[in-house]
């Protein structure tokens, strides 16, 4: 059996009312971060990305789906990124800063993409 | 040049077969062409990988290894769902034995002189089937399917072009 602590009544105050604001905190943080960040969905067929040019904001995720018949590749071209993306799956960027991303398929050169980040 | 032998092979096929035949070729004998093209540069991949010891040139036959097998893939399945044989034909003929001697040619290379001569063929090889597909094949495939398929490919081939031409500029 635990021992009970002869505050109990206090300590359980306290208990609840750090509860409350560790919910409160995480509730505001969860909430704010889920209405302002959003994910980009990018979708890869028919050796294109689709749409060629979003626009997103820092914290922002963008999202690539290869739905075509061979692997691609999302490569930064100022070599900052390079995601692979083989067939069939979907892999994630998440963009911490801001600024105009050109990007392209390092197997298929004639793919290209262009992200702007604007700042939060 | 592979590219003259190339343009040569579609002429012979267009003069020998007759125009009608040719110029306007079934979706079995389009089936047959493309998959042909497809297992030569596989081919040309696989000598690649046995003698070059050039990173790029490694990567870059990897690259069509990789791609043209998972096309041809693709395009073997999709014949079985139509229930369509491919036909062998004089433009297929014509493609493996331009092929058979280009890949002589290659074999015949070492060092720098065959990743040049290899990424040089890759352009010109990429180009003329990239020109067959588009102004001969894709016009006249008549199933929906492999017209899709064939766009497709075409699309994916033309990123291989501009691939290679950047190897070619960077083992100059």
């Amino acid at each position: 059996m635990p021992s009970i602590s002869p505050h109990r009544s206090t300590s359980a105050m306290y208990g609840r009312l750090l509860r409350h604001i560790v919910f409160a905190t995480l509730f505001a943080v969860l909430s704010g971060t889920a209405a302002a960040a959003k994910v980009i969905r990018i979708a890869i067929d028919a050796a294109a990305f689709a749409p060629i040019d979003v626009t997103a904001t820092v914290g922002d995720t963008i999202e690539w789906t290869n739905s075509d018949i061979v692997d691609h590749t999302a490569t930064a071209r100022n070599g900052d990124w390079d995601v692979e993306i083989p067939v069939g799956a979907t892999r994630q960027l998440l963009l911490d800063h801001a600024g105009s991303l050109e990007y392209f398929c390092r197997f298929h050169p004639n793919m290209k993409g262009r992200i702007v980040v604007e700042p939060r | 040049m592979l590219t003259s032998r190339l343009t040569a092979a579609f002429v012979i096929a267009v003069s020998s077969a007759g125009l009608a035949l040719a110029a306007e070729p079934t979706d079995p004998q389009i089936a047959h062409i493309a998959y042909t093209a497809g297992s030569i540069d596989i081919e040309t991949a696989k000598l690649a990988l046995e003698k070059s010891k050039n990173a790029d040139v490694v990567t870059f036959a990897n690259d069509m290894l990789r791609d043209h097998q998972a096309v041809n893939e693709q395009a073997l399945a999709l014949v079985k769902k139509l229930g369509v044989t491919p036909e062998d034909n004089d433009t297929s003929k014509g493609l493996a034995a331009a092929a058979e001697k280009e890949k002589a040619t290659l074999a015949a290379l070492d060092g720098d002189a065959f990743d040049r001569a290899y990424a040089a063929n890759e352009v010109a090889y990429h180009q003329t089937v990239n020109n067959a597909l588009d102004t001969i094949l894709i016009p006249n495939a008549s199933n929906a399917e492999l017209k899709a398929l064939l766009t497709t490919g075409l699309k994916i081939f033309q990123g291989h072009q501009e691939h290679a031409e950047h190897l070619a500029a960077s083992l100059d």
